[in-house]
């Protein structure tokens, strides 16, 4: 379990605490400038709080080597830069950076990630010639190669069109389905309702509301935290919002 | 494919034959050419192991480090026009040196080498004392730009109070950067601290590689990013401040060798570090020999100059293919 007990972090998160557990999909919603992302980087051990603790499995982050914390911990930032133009295998290669394994056996890894995420035809290409929809699965496909137990990613789909947001989706299921931790900062609130199992709802810094998407979702949160009058239509796992 | 990232190996070993070719070629070339088919020179021996071997080892050492520690800086601040000037310790160690001269302690041996070890050891702890603990990248390179600027700044007014005619001929001179007369004494000073400095940046280089993704994304996979600031800084610190002290400044050298060796490369900041390291050798061997060979009234073109004439083109086309690749 990944736990965030009681943490504050000065003008961005007031006494934050958030159980995370493996083996779901777990959505950071909230307006913007509400702290989806300092809650996610405090999360990945990226951030200190100034009070309270971030714990795995009951040990507090800080404990952690940086190493160890790494092989742990995927994260994936939203701004997806990559300094220089890597190839897609060179790219996702980086990803073995936090093991001491044999580059054959990197070698191995990074092929099966990219396999993961239909990247094999793009192995060689330039990260740059690739469409947005092919570099968010690179950026991905980078995480999943350090083989980490939580994946953390920050608006992993946004930028996408439907049916990427669609397909990338899946693969975060089919993730969580595999025991790993899956949390998505999302801004689409559709997205959150029918792909998480659980959802944190922030507001000002802090829990507005969380529990299943049904209920953390709800018609009247929506209406507290962004002020908008909303409707679920449809059924479950495939509901739409009207406003 | 065994390893997930290209084999670097091809271009190494052609680096280093170009090396092997180009180095007894350096020897051989100079005001008096010598060649062994040739009938006898007098004082060859002497001519190749007091003037033109140490010269040539201390191309090599300093093209060496300049090179790598040019490929290590475009890997840190993720930035193809950085270079190792950046962070203010050339113009540091420079002032240094200048100050010898306008004191008058250059008379002695070491004591030139020493002020500009003293002036870039300066700038490195005045940029550790900046960029502190908690600074970033960018407060770290504007520490850096600040350093440079009153560096060259007080070396103006150092020019500008000089105490003689001779002083002052002896400073502008001497900061056009260049390798004759230098001997093995030099060798001995540069040698073992770009070696040091060469050693940790291949220590850091999988944390550049990290940060070819950004910071946040480098610290989640292990990074430590004051750990590698104290890297850097002691690196360029040791490489660029042994350099200044022995030869004078040399510029463009770290901001071309890595541009021309990157496209051999899959372009990870360390798969560029050794091949940068062979090539800024040869670089500087080459121009340093073609420096001795060129027929110029009033003595040799200066090193210094010559890269700079050569660097200055090189930058410009580079400032295009940016301009071009932006639009």
């Amino acid at each position: 379990m990944l736990e965030a007990l009681r943490i504050t972090i000065p003008h961005r998160l007031h006494d934050v605490t958030a159980q995370l557990r493996a083996g779901r999909v777990t959505a950071i919603c909230g307006p913007n400038g509400a702290g989806k992302s300092t809650l996610l980087s405090a999360l990945a051990g990226l951030i200190v709080p100034a009070s309270g603790t971030v714990t795995l499995c009951g040990q507090p982050l800080a404990e952690l080597s940086p190493q160890d914390r790494a092989r742990r911990i995927g994260y994936l930032p939203q701004s997806g830069e990559v300094a220089w133009n890597l190839s897609v295998r060179t790219l996702v290669g980086l990803g073995r950076l936090p093991h001491r394994t044999s580059a054959a056996e990197n070698a191995a890894i990074v092929s099966e990630a990219m396999a993961s995420l239909d990247l094999t035809a793009f192995a060689d290409r330039p990260i740059n010639t690739l469409s947005g929809g092919e570099r968010a699965r690179a950026m991905l496909a980078r995480v999943l190669a350090t083989q980490p137990d939580w994946i953390l990613a920050d608006e992993p789909l946004a930028a996408l069109d439907l049916s990427h947001q669609r397909s990338l989706a899946g693969r975060f299921r089919s993730l969580a389905e595999q025991r790993k931790g899956v949390v998505l900062v999302v801004h689409d609130l559709a997205l959150a309702m029918n792909h998480a199992d659980h959802v944190i709802v922030l507001d000002h810094g802090r829990v507005a509301a969380q529990g299943k998407p049904e209920e953390a979702l709800s018609e009247a949160v929506i209406a507290q935290v962004w002020k908008l009058q909303s409707r679920w239509l449809g059924e479950p796992g495939h509901r739409a919002i009207a406003i | 494919m065994t390893s997930a990232f290209s084999n670097p190996l091809p271009l190494t070993k052609t680096l280093l034959t170009a090396l092997a070719l180009a180095l007894p070629l350096s020897l051989l070339a100079g005001q008096v050419w010598i060649s062994p088919f040739s009938p006898p020179v007098p004082n060859a021996t002497a001519i190749l192991m007091e003037l033109r071997l140490p010269r040539a080892m201390l191309a090599l050492t300093l093209g060496a480090g300049l090179g790598a520690a040019g490929a290590a800086m475009q890997g840190y601040l993720r930035n193809p026009l950085a270079d190792p000037g950046l962070f203010g310790i050339a113009p540091a160690a420079a002032l240094g040196a200048v100050l010898s001269f306008y004191t008058g302690y250059e008379a002695q041996a070491f004591t030139l080498p020493l002020f500009a070890l003293i002036g870039g050891g300066g700038a490195m702890g005045l940029l550790a004392l900046i960029a502190g603990r908690a600074g970033g990248i960018a407060l770290f390179t504007l520490a850096g730009m600040m350093i440079a600027s009153l560096a060259g700044a007080l070396t103006s007014l150092a020019i500008s109070l000089s105490p003689n005619p001779f002083a002052l001929s002896e400073i502008v001179t001497w900061l056009m950067g260049a390798l004759a007369d230098r001997g093995w004494q030099e060798v001995r000073l540069a040698a073992p601290l770009t070696l040091a400095g060469l050693v940790l940046l291949w220590r850091a280089a999988p944390a550049l590689d990290a940060l070819a993704l950004g910071e946040s994304a480098a610290r989640s996979l292990g990074v430590d990013p004051t750990r590698l600031l104290w890297l850097m800084i002691c690196a360029i610190g040791l490489i660029v401040g042994s350099g200044v002290a022995v030869a004078g400044m040399i510029g463009f050298v770290g901001l071309m060798v890595p541009h021309m060796i990157r496209p051999f490369t899959d372009q990870r900041p360390s798969s560029t570090l050794i091949p940068s390291a062979l090539a800024g050798a040869l670089l500087l061997l080459i121009a340093d020999c073609l420096c001795r060979l060129l027929p110029l009234q009033g003595g040799e073109l200066r090193l210094g100059i010559a890269l700079s004439l050569a660097g200055a083109p090189f930058f410009l086309r580079l400032l295009l293919k940016m301009r071009r690749e932006l639009a």
